[in-house]
């Protein structure tokens, strides 16, 4: 069966294809527009730089390969956030703002669930230069955006902030293995699992970490992590940070999770995830990563997000399909302006190529441009 | 909605553009925000956690043992019961088929709970994982440093973590169901299986020689369910975490 596909790779047909494009050009037209200016990073590169600040597991999604001319190991593109930052760190060297944004296929050597895509198309946004809470605030707003423009109902956006897990990990000395067990716990919002691990740990730090899985919902949860933690500069900092969040963002569908650590080796400050659409798991993942520009030799803020097209466009409403308008091929001026004309008006025409009588429907067509009284018209489409 | 004129508009006269029809097929398998499914396996689970749903106040309208229904309706309209091979109970929760479900340990170490919350050990279903041998076998010399033996199992991750806990390199041998048989008629040196009473151990000159951990049912909820029906799933945990015995 040479027509097969590999696992977890597959075709997008014309009307996947047209949804896959309509919110595409949707989406990146909302970006432009809000001063994100688009970059195109090549589809692959030298490992070193594409896995540059982020975690052991981007590594092993990233397909990898020989280059030929340098000797040098190279690796496809799974994610595009790193290079993204490498432009802006290395290559724009802006000393203000910049805001970028991106739109590409990225290849996994392992889907990331059972039903999950090993080619998503990633499109995201990611603003650098400015460490204050008020860049975090604009990402959250234009992801709220991007999923109105996508017409996700029932969007939430859940927020949390990796500086928590620091604070009360780096309290509880734990040896450098285990803070990756207490993370997958954490994760997992695994208590009994949490309990016997933090069995030796001392108080209060404890008691804490076993409150942080609790910690989610509304604003007010907020304020029972600084009733409840233990003062700390830095989780007073992390709780601040939330708490503007909060005010600021009253008017979106918002709430938290003390708990959520997503992406915390490469994350740094707040980090949030939306949910919507009935989808099982996030359908978009950001957060604030000051750390990685370092990494690439030069400290700049940075904060955005990313999301898989894909999985967006597939909770969209199948269009309607376009109905094409059918024109005889034939010569003549006056034919010749009409169809400019329609296709001017936004209207697909198709030049019917003698011998496929009776088969138009195929290419979409349900109307005809027909001569009646000297002027081209469309008329409904007949005998097809 | 009028038109915008053009110079061609005449060319459209007489014909009305097909109106579009939205389909929202894919939203209609979607659950609303205002119910909740809980997966379950019959048997043991669906007993012991009778007494647990009782206390949040959930009653189901039918028995799993004597109806062959898979999805079990309760008292409350909002809350319904789907019942699933244990080892399915994490892949239902986790693609959201399912907010919640019970699972032992056993099976989420095999399933690696991914995209799962598990916050609450019920303390029901209770067994351990033990690795046994044909009774006369020397288990203690077989797992000497650099000895290498072959077990037999259906919890190959657990398994393959506790050998590789203890240094040693094992082959390990899935196999589905009737452990036991295995070390009896050759087929390998050791089993990695669940135990409660012992009982079919010894009727197979089987013993136990060694305790992996102990096991229990969890709660796991889906990560999107959890933020997206809190209001609902929030009094049903408290319910359960007050219910749980000791």
């Amino acid at each position: 069966m040479r027509w097969v596909l590999p696992d977890h790779i597959q075709d997008a047909l014309p009307s996947e294809a047209d949804k896959l494009e309509g919110l595409r050009r949707r989406l990146l037209d909302a970006f432009r527009v809000r001063g994100y200016q688009q970059v195109m990073p090549p589809l692959l590169e030298y490992l070193d730089s594409l896995t540059t600040g982020a975690g052991q597991d981007l590594r092993l999604r990233t397909y990898q390969l020989v280059d030929q001319l340098s000797g040098r190991t190279m690796g496809v593109r799974a994610d595009m956030t790193p290079q993204v930052t490498r432009i802006d760190s290395h290559l724009l060297n802006r000393k203000g703002v910049s805001r970028l944004c991106y739109c590409g296929s990225v290849l996994h050597t392992l889907p990331s669930t059972l039903t999950a895509t090993r080619e998503p198309l990633q499109l995201g946004a990611e603003l650098y230069g400015h460490a204050g809470i008020e860049a975090d605030i604009e990402i959250l707003r234009l992801l709220n955006d991007v999923m109105r423009l996508a017409d996700v109902p029932a969007t939430r956006i859940d927020i949390g902030h990796v500086g928590l897990f620091h604070a009360l990990a780096g309290r509880a000395g734990l040896v450098p293995g285990r803070e990756e067990a207490l993370f997958d716990l954490l994760q997992s919002k695994d208590v009994p699992g949490l309990r016997d691990m933090l069995a030796d740990v001392p108080e209060p730090v404890r008691s804490a970490l076993l409150l942080l899985p609790e910690l989610y919902g509304g604003p007010d949860v907020i304020d029972a992590a600084a009733a409840r933690l233990p003062r700390d500069a830095e989780i007073d900092a992390a709780l601040g940070d939330l708490r503007l969040l909060a005010a600021a963002l009253s008017d979106l569908p918002v709430s938290f999770d003390l708990a959520d650590l997503r992406g915390y080796h490469y994350h740094s400050g707040v980090v949030f995830a939306a949910y919507g659409g009935g989808s099982p798991s996030a359908l978009a993942l950001g957060g604030r990563y000051d750390r990685v520009a370092q990494a690439f030799g030069r400290a700049r803020p940075a904060t955005g997000f990313s999301l898989d097209l894909r999985e967006l466009a597939l909770r969209l409403p199948d269009p309607a399909p376009a109905g094409a308008i059918l024109a005889p091929h034939a010569q003549g001026a006056d034919l010749q302006d009409a169809v400019m004309a329609l296709r001017e008006q936004g209207e697909i025409v198709v030049i019917g190529l003698p011998g496929h009588d009776g088969t138009w429907n195929e290419a979409g067509c349900d109307r005809q441009l027909v001569m009646r009284e000297g002027q081209w018209m469309v008329e409904p489409l007949q005998g097809e | 909605m009028a038109e915008p004129l053009s110079r061609f508009s005449h060319l459209c006269r007489g014909y009305q553009k097909p109106r579009r029809v939205t389909i929202r097929a894919r939203f209609s398998k979607v659950r609303s925000v205002s119910s909740i499914t809980l997966a379950l396996s019959k048997g043991r689970i669906f007993e012991e956690t009778l007494p647990l749903l009782a206390a949040a106040g959930i009653v189901p309208t039918d028995n799993p043992e004597s109806s062959r229904k898979l999805i079990i309706g309760t008292n409350r309209p909002e809350v319904r019961l789907v019942i699933v091979r244990a080892t399915d109970t994490p892949t239902y929760v986790q693609y959201g088929a399912a907010d919640l479900g019970i699972a032992g340990k056993d099976v989420l170490i095999e399933h690696g709970g991914e995209g799962l919350y598990q916050p609450l050990d019920l303390n029901i279903a209770r067994c351990r994982l033990c690795v046994a041998v044909q009774k006369g076998f020397d288990y203690a010399a077989a797992i000497r440093p650099g000895g290498r033996i072959r077990v037999a199992t259906k919890y190959i991750n657990a398994a393959k973590a506790h050998f590789a806990g203890k240094g040693m390199h094992v082959d390990l041998i899935k196999l589905y169901g009737s452990m036991e048989l295995a070390p009896l008629v050759g087929l390998a040196d050791a089993i990695v299986d669940l135990v409660s009473t012992g009982g079919t151990l010894r009727a197979n000159n089987l013993e136990e020689v060694e305790d992996i951990m102990p096991i229990s049912s969890r709660l796991i909820v889906n990560q999107a369910s959890l933020k997206l029906k809190r209001e609902l799933i929030q009094p049903m945990l408290d319910a359960f975490s007050g219910a749980i015995k000791p």
